[in-house]
């Protein structure tokens, strides 16, 4: 192999310093800076457009930089984008199956590109076919399968070479809740087994139960980085009040609660008020004659962090 | 975090495998392929050139008495190396063009190789050996058949076949690149039969000698590929073959499939790496 496998836990497998994607004038990612480290759950959140895709396919060694550093297992994408890729897996956001081949036989093609032997991809197809409950349909061709097992056997095809670094580009999209609980599982027992894991994703409860650390990204930056514990400490309060309304009245009770929360949230059909005690603030609301349709208290949680970070209706 | 806990390490199975090793590996996978799906490539495009010996050398050639216009042999044999040659083009092209762009578009498997170590130029490279290896089934098919109908007058006729696979070769790797340029459907290629392939077919000495055509149009005859590749052949399955003219021929096919490797790895790598 002659690749020198660095062993420290904890150092960075993944460093980019003002990395940046440019398509034609069009600025995809524009100047980010984060660090990966060796076994660790990493994420990247941010809605449509915001350049995560982009971002994976250059740690990936799929798509160059147009600007900025970037080093992926300790080497330069630009110079050894074959080395890379023979060491990480990528579930890209589209699957790329090939439809017209069985489930069994896109193992074994893929592999094959890994350098492995028939003997090594057999073995390692019988493997991922269990992990992604495909056995009874192994020998059938790809093409009729529902979206959610092509989606399992994308995921399970971005193993076949054990890869030190997995990148998921929105790995779940598609899945049913079962399928996707599964889908944790094995990426939680990848992780205990040293495995890097590098995941977008739209669900904020799969980023909170997957991610060590995350970034949220919108349009092309960074806006902010932490643990989601952190995050969640650092953008909102520790509570929630829920107001619900028929879509439209909400704004009629804006001016009534604005100085019952930190900050108040309006949404289609509702508001959402972060304040530290969220039933104090209900009350208060009642006594102010509001009168929502239901109203609710929780914990916040990333989604909460989401929307302050990128959300667009926002009144402080 | 705590230092003192032992965090296994995994380590990748996953190495990146020597240039030819790597065109190979993609080869197998396209074999994979062909091994559930050869009966429809078979039958369209294995059997063609065949179907136009039938019609052409044996059909139509029943009516051609031979003649100073043939050199003196019967029609069959004039035109079985030339219908070779052509038809292999007419595979090479059909090859090289949607299924191509499918790879890219429909099919995605293209991209499915890029994330893996194997790069767009071995990918190239794997795609061109691969047509090239159907030429030449198409090739070992025709062989047998043209000698069961006597078609083949001299042991010359042996050096038909890697005449015309070269042929098909080159004109496959500017299709090829042409292919991965492509963003829409793949209209293009239909014009690209109706006003190149087509015509050359027709026109480029295949079924008659390009002295026939009027004068203005002769050099379009000369600056197609088929014309070369028709030269060659001919010459040497009929004999009358001379080197220097046969050495210009070889050169411009292998010009022209130099230029289309090239060319070809940089388009791949273009649509592949953005
Ligand atoms: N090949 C390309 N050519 C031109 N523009 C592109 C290309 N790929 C992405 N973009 C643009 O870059 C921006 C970021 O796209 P990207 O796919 O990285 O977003 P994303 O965060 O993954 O979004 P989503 O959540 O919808 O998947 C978008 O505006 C997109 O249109
Ligand atoms: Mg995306």
């Amino acid at each position: 192999m002659g690749s020198e496998v660095s062993s420290a836990v904890g150092e960075p497998v993944i460093s980019s310093s003002g990395l940046v994607k440019r398509f034609a004038d069009f600025e995809a990612v524009r100047g980010i800076d984060f660090q990966v480290r060796r076994g660790e759950a990493f994420g990247f959140l941010g809605p449509n457009g915001a350049g995560k895709s982009s971002t994976m396919r250059m740690v990936s060694c799929m798509s160059p930089r147009t600007g900025g550093d970037l080093r992926v297992l300790g080497m330069d994408p630009d110079t050894h984008g074959p080395a890379i890729r023979a060491r990480i897996g990528l579930v890209p956001q589209e699957d790329n199956l090939d439809r017209e081949l069985t489930v069994r036989q896109n193992l074994h093609v893929y592999g094959r590109y890994f350098g492995l032997t028939r003997k090594q991809v057999r073995a390692k197809a019988v493997e991922l076919i269990e992990f992604a409950r495909l056995t009874d349909r192994a020998d059938h061709e790809v093409e009729p399968l529902s979206g959610g097992m092509k989606r399992r056997l994308t995921i399970a095809r971005a193993l076949v070479n054990d890869p030190e670094v997995l990148l998921l580009d929105e790995p779940t999209t598609g899945l049913d809740p079962q399928a996707r609980h599964l889908l944790w599982e094995k990426l939680f027992a990848l992780k205990q087994r040293g495995v890097t894991l590098i995941i977008t994703t739209h669900y904020m409860d799969e980023a909170e139960q997957l991610c060590d650390r995350l970034v949220v990204m919108d349009a092309g930056k960074i806006v902010d980085e932490g643990s989601p514990a952190e995050l969640i400490a650092r953008h909102v309060t520790r509570e929630v009040l829920e107001l619900r309304f028929s879509p439209g009245d909400q704004h009629n009770a804006v001016d009534a609660v604005l100085d019952l929360a930190d900050r108040v949230e309006v949404l289609p059909d509702r508001l959402l008020l972060y304040t530290a005690d969220g039933d104090k603030a209900a009350a208060c609301a009642h006594d102010r004659g509001v009168r929502p349709t239901s109203t609710l208290v929780r914990r916040s949680t990333l989604e909460d962090v989401f929307l302050r970070l990128t959300g667009r209706t926002l009144v402080d | 975090m705590t230092a003192t806990v032992e965090q296994p390490i995994a380590v990748a199975t996953g190495v990146v495998v020597r240039p030819w090793r790597a065109v190979l590996l993609r080869i197998e996978g396209q074999w994979t392929w062909y091994r559930r799906h050869w009966t429809a490539s078979l039958l369209s495009s294995g059997l063609q050139p065949v179907l136009f010996l039938a019609a052409m050398g044996i059909g139509f050639g029943s009516q051609v008495r031979p003649g100073p216009l043939t050199g003196g042999e019967p029609y069959l044999a004039y035109v079985a190396p030339t219908i070779l040659v052509s038809g292999l083009i007419t595979i090479a092209v059909a090859e090289a063009g949607l299924p191509v762009l499918s790879g890219f578009k429909w099919k995605q498997d293209y991209w499915a190789v890029a994330s893996s170590p194997v790069t767009p130029g071995q990918l190239f490279t794997a795609e061109l050996l691969w047509i090239t290896l159907r030429l030449v089934l198409g090739a070992a098919l025709y062989l047998v058949v043209t000698a069961l109908v006597g078609g083949w007058t001299s042991p010359g006729a042996l050096l038909v076949a890697p005449i015309a696979i070269l042929t098909g070769a080159a004109c496959a790797t500017p299709v090829m690149a042409f292919a991965a340029t492509t963003k829409g459907d793949g209209h293009a290629f239909a014009a690209v039969n109706r006003f190149v392939v087509m015509p050359m077919t027709l026109f480029a000495g295949t079924f008659f000698p390009v002295d026939r055509l009027p004068e203005v149009v002769r050099p379009l005859a000369w600056i197609s590929p088929l014309w070369h590749g028709n030269e060659l052949a001919r010459g040497v399955a009929l004999g009358g073959l001379r080197l220097w003219p046969a050495l210009g021929h070889v050169a411009v096919l292998l010009g022209l499939l130099a230029f289309g490797l090239v060319l070809g790895r940089r388009c791949f790598r273009r649509r592949l790496v953005v």
